[in-house]
């Protein structure tokens, strides 16, 4: 068959670059399943990205579709043919419609009825005819924000200024935004000029020759070589920070590495701003030395060639030493404050509209500090340094800084707190009190930091609930979820002793007695502890817990949560070791039996076997090491204590009737189980476990 | 090149492409967009190339003269084209090398930066645009003003005229920069900047202000029934300086901040629509060669 390679570019002002790899990728997959649609084979297709075009090339694309024969199914048999045998006029129209005669009428059966068929032949296309089409496919790609420009109707990304359409050396006629399209396209805005293109497998290299890097990850290749080359030749370690290097990769078309330097006086700024000046604001790669300190140097990306690159890098200086000149200013600025200036501005900074200012959110904060200080019996000193770092938690949202450089809250507020004379641990714990930041980010490692943290979160989480501000699908503004999963990811690296139940409650009594929510207090506890449940899932589904055994470690409420997932990772393991089926077994034939969970007065006169006594026995000699075991937060132990009744429960289950005739009997049978069943539901619920031993 | 040379070749360059040469408009304001020869002519179908010296004022970046940066009121030159060319982006690389600016020699970039001005219910996708890294420019296609679909869409081009000065003039301090032979920015803007800083963050009458807000907005709302749209959109502007210089003194608590912004943009966007109505009542005089046509 004879085929053409074809080409299609859309020539843009500057799209955004976060938004170019997945327009690229769209636009393949879309042609893709245009062609085939249209059922035309081809033999491979490539797609280009820069921040002025995007392309597609198609190799191979056959010159016409395949021709085709098709079945048509016309009217049943019952209409087509009238009690004479003759066709009926449903019949001749049928044939007619289609361009046949009665002759070519067929019959086949479906589904025990008749009916009238013919062939079709349908002749394929040429393919120059349907490439027109490609105009839909370009006009149909979805990006994140649209935009019109002139007095066109068109929503684009940004303005199409030009279309290069070819199929083999003809160009394809289509009209895309006003534009129509031919052979031409431009080169580099300032290096390249317009060319034609003959040949549609010409256009990488065509594009090069006019300083244009189609190919993205060519394009961050080059940037890669040239970083190492800076690193080699001057003995740097330059990190590389892959979501800046997919920007800067997308933000020319072809790029050339340069380095510049700033003057040493900086450094003493600290080096958090510094490094946000470079990458978030100029989209410099920050310099360090072999062993890791920052340099007073910067590597940037330039859209074009290596002439007069020192003018360049000699510009960019200039810009960012206005930029550190102003973190050098700011930094001096906040320092002439002080602590309690900044608290005073903190009262008119609003925190939510319904929770009130900052400083109203600090008050409770301070509050559910000192109670989980208390209740983790906390040294005296740690509590005094948790209250004041609790306090002074935000003061530094105030500052110059934090106001140019918003991710550095906390970080700043360590760094002023030790000059505004605060002490290490109370400065240390300010900075933690957001962590974790993100998912991937570590925890605090200060009791006093841990303490604030979970009292900050749970207080922004309790107040969003108390007012109904609920997160629902991906809308979570106030990021309620991350910090769920923060206190727990804390709760479970501390393992303290208190259950995410008591810490909701504690917050909810503050916001009650403070009058703030608008809801009922039982609904407020209820989506609490359903949005905290979740989060404990979802924590640990990631740990490798499955569902269900997630499931019977909650099942009556998170508790502990550390020791939650002590009981976890034991089940998980004990539900594939067969040594522990009869255990199992045991425990479960105790709670499918019992629909009470409480202590029951057991008579042991009334017993009337051995195995009931024996039961009874057990239970007895399990309680002390069972409870030393869960109060000690010691899942194996426990669960071992448990395992120590189930020859004493299968004799009972095989030689006893619990549904005795006598009523006393069977009662205290009942109550007997019942008071195993709690021991056993205060471990976990093991029905709600597939057990899932192999034999 | 100095600033005032500056100003000349801006302003032959856009001449050059059938823009109308205006003046700053006479009342404060924050920003070139704010003046009605954008704010307003960029509503509606009318046809609209203006360009203009917009001196702006930010009462909250006084730094009474100290900072080499930061200025209570710095200068923009303002270009609108509506609808805009589709060669716009080339026409704006041809005004740098107007000033001088080899393409060739520096690193001349479109990044992302879609603008808002939430005061005036106006909304743009563009960029700003970066020579050597420094953003000169903001390059904004208007697509919402004052509420209203921007249909055709304006093109807005905002020089920073100290910002661009600075680098072409390879000056640190925006106070050494010169304005024109033997004068320095220095020369002219030291005092005022030193002055303005201190009325603003010490000596404003807080009182007066509240007051004057009130009173600007209650004699916009009453001029913007009348159908004046003019007037009533110059208290507007009156209002919102006076609400700067009030914020800047820190007196506007956060809450109250958003509600001082939402009474502004009710009126803007109020005002808006009635200029539409104003012009499409006189039958959208600019127009009229295309209505003769058709």
């Amino acid at each position: 068959m004879t085929t053409n390679h074809a080409l299609l570019e859309i020539g843009l002002e500057e799209m955004p670059s976060r938004f170019i790899d997945d327009a690229k990728q769209q636009l393949k997959e879309r042609t893709i399943d245009w062609l085939n649609s249209l059922r035309i084979p081809f033999e491979d297709i490539e797609s280009y990205g820069t921040p002025r075009r995007l392309a597609v090339l198609v190799k191979d694309v056959a010159e016409k579709q395949p021709d085709i024969e098709e079945e048509v199914k016309g009217p049943s048999k019952k209409i087509a043919v009238d009690d004479d045998g003759n066709w009926t006029k449903a019949a001749i129209g049928f044939t007619k419609g289609q361009g046949k005669s009665v002759d070519d009428l067929y019959l086949k059966e479906i589904k025990g009825l008749e009916y009238l068929f013919v062939n079709k032949y349908i002749a394929g296309k040429k393919t120059a005819e349907l490439l027109s089409g490609w105009k839909e496919i370009v006009l149909g790609l979805q990006f994140p924000k649209n935009m019109r420009w002139g007095d066109l109707n068109v929503r684009y990304i940004r303005p199409i200024r030009w279309v290069t359409a070819l199929y083999g050396n003809e160009v394809i006629p289509l009209e895309i935004a006003g534009i129509v399209a031919s052979d031409q396209t431009y080169g580099h805005r300032f290096l390249g000029k317009r060319i034609s293109l003959k040949n549609p497998l010409a256009y990488k290299d065509a594009l090069l020759q006019q300083f244009v890097v189609v190919d993205s990850s060519e394009r961050e290749h080059m940037i890669v070589d040239g970083i190492k080359e800076l690193e080699h030749n001057k003995g740097w370690t330059i990190p590389i920070d892959q979501n800046l290097l997919n920007e800067v990769t997308n933000l020319v078309e072809y790029p050339t590495v340069f380095s510049g330097g700033f003057s040493e006086e900086f450094l003493s700024v600290p080096e958090e701003a510094l490094v946000t000046s470079m990458k978030e604001h100029q989209r410099y790669f920050p310099v360090r030395s072999k062993k890791g300190e920052l340099l007073p140097y910067f590597v940037g990306i330039r859209n074009g060639n290596k002439e007069h690159l020192d003018v360049v890098a000699k510009g960019n200086e200039k810009v960012l030493r206005a930029r550190l000149s102003d973190a050098q200013f700011f930094y001096q600025e906040d320092q002439k404050q002080s602590i309690e200036k900044n608290m005073e501005k903190l009262n008119r900074v609003v925190f939510q509209e319904e929770l009130g200012t900052v400083h109203d959110k600090m008050k409770r904060v301070v509050r559910l500090t000192e109670q989980l200080a208390q209740h983790l019996n906390v040294k005296e000193e740690t509590k005094e340094n948790a209250r004041r770092a609790a306090a002074i938690s935000k003061f530094d949202l105030v500052t110059n800084m934090v106001n140019e450089f918003t991710d550095l809250q906390g970080i700043m507020g360590e760094k002023y707190a030790l000059l505004f004379g605060e002490n290490v641990t109370t400065a240390k714990a300010i900075n933690e009190h957001y962590m974790p930041r993100n998912a991937h980010d570590s925890l605090p490692e200060t009791t006093e930091g841990a303490i604030v943290s979970i009292a900050d979160k749970l207080d922004t989480i309790i107040g969003c609930l108390s007012i109904g501000i609920v997160p629902t699908g991906s809308q979570d503004p106030h990021g309620l979820r991350r910090q769920a999963i923060g206190i727990l990811q804390i709760l479970k690296q501390q393992k303290w002793n208190i259950s995410v139940e008591a810490l909701v409650e504690a917050s909810l009594s503050i916001y009650q007695q403070l009058g703030i929510a608008n809801r009922e207090k039982q609904e407020i506890r209820k989506d609490s502890y359903e949005f905290f449940y979740m989060r404990a899932v979802y924590i640990m589904r990631e740990d490798g817990i499955d569902p269900d055994v997630a499931k019977a470690v909650l099942y009556n409420g998170i508790g502990h949560f550390a020791f939650a997932l002590e009981k976890a990772y034991v089940l998980m393991d004990k539900r594939q070791d067969k040594t522990f089926k009869s255990t199992q077994e045991a425990l479960v034939r105790v709670l499918n039996i019992t629909s009470e969970v409480l202590d029951r007065e057991v008579d042991p006169e009334l017993f009337e076997n051995t195995f009931e006594k024996n039961l009874f026995q057990s239970f007895t000699n399990l309680l002390e090491p069972y409870e030393a075991a869960l109060s000690s937060f010691h899942a194996t132990r426990a669960l071992e204590a448990l395992a120590m009744m189930e020859e004493p429960i299968h004799q009972f289950f095989d030689h006893t009737m619990v549904m005795a005739d006598d009523h006393k009997v069977k009662e205290n049978r009942l109550s007997l189980l019942s008071c195993i069943a709690k021991r056993i539901y205060q471990f976990a619920d093991l029905t709600k476990i597939e057990w899932k031993q192999q034999f | 090149m100095n600033i005032q040379e500056m100003i000349l070749t801006l302003q032959k360059h856009w001449s050059d492409q059938n823009c109308i040469l205006m003046q700053a408009y006479d009342v404060e304001k924050g920003a070139g967009t704010m003046s009605p020869m954008t704010l307003l002519r960029s509503l509606g179908p009318e046809p609209w190339n203006v360009a203009y010296v917009e001196p702006s004022r930010r009462p909250a970046d006084g730094r009474y003269g100290q900072n080499p940066n930061r200025l209570y009121q710095h200068h923009q030159f303002q270009v609108i084209m509506k609808p805009s060319p589709h060669n716009i982006q080339d026409l704006y690389l041809d005004s740098l090398a107007a000033l001088g600016i080899d393409p060739l020699k520096h690193d001349i970039r479109f990044v992302e930066d879609n603008w808002e001005n939430p005061t005036l219910g106006a909304a743009g996708l563009g960029w700003e645009v970066w020579l050597d890294g420094m953003e000169i420019t903001q390059f904004t296609y208007f697509q919402q003003i004052g509420g209203l679909e921007a249909k055709p869409v304006a093109v807005e081009l905002t020089y920073g005229i100290e910002r661009l000065a600075s680098y072409i003039q390879d000056k640190e301090n925006v106070f050494d920069l010169e304005w024109t032979t033997d004068v320095t920015v220095g020369d002219i803007f030291y005092q005022p900047e030193y002055e303005h800083s201190t009325y603003t963050f010490e000596e404003s009458n807080e009182a007066m202000l509240f007051d004057l807000f009130s009173k600007y907005e209650k004699e916009a709302q009453k001029t913007m029934e009348k159908g004046l749209v003019f007037p009533a959109y110059d208290y507007v502007l009156k209002c919102s300086h006076t609400f700067n210089l009030l914020d800047a003194k820190g007196v506007i608590s956060v809450t109250e901040r958003t509600g001082y912004i939402a009474r502004v943009r009710t009126l803007a966007r109020e005002i808006a629509k009635r200029y539409v109505e104003e012009r499409e009542r006189l039958g959208f005089p600019m127009l009229k060669q295309e209505v003769s046509e058709s």
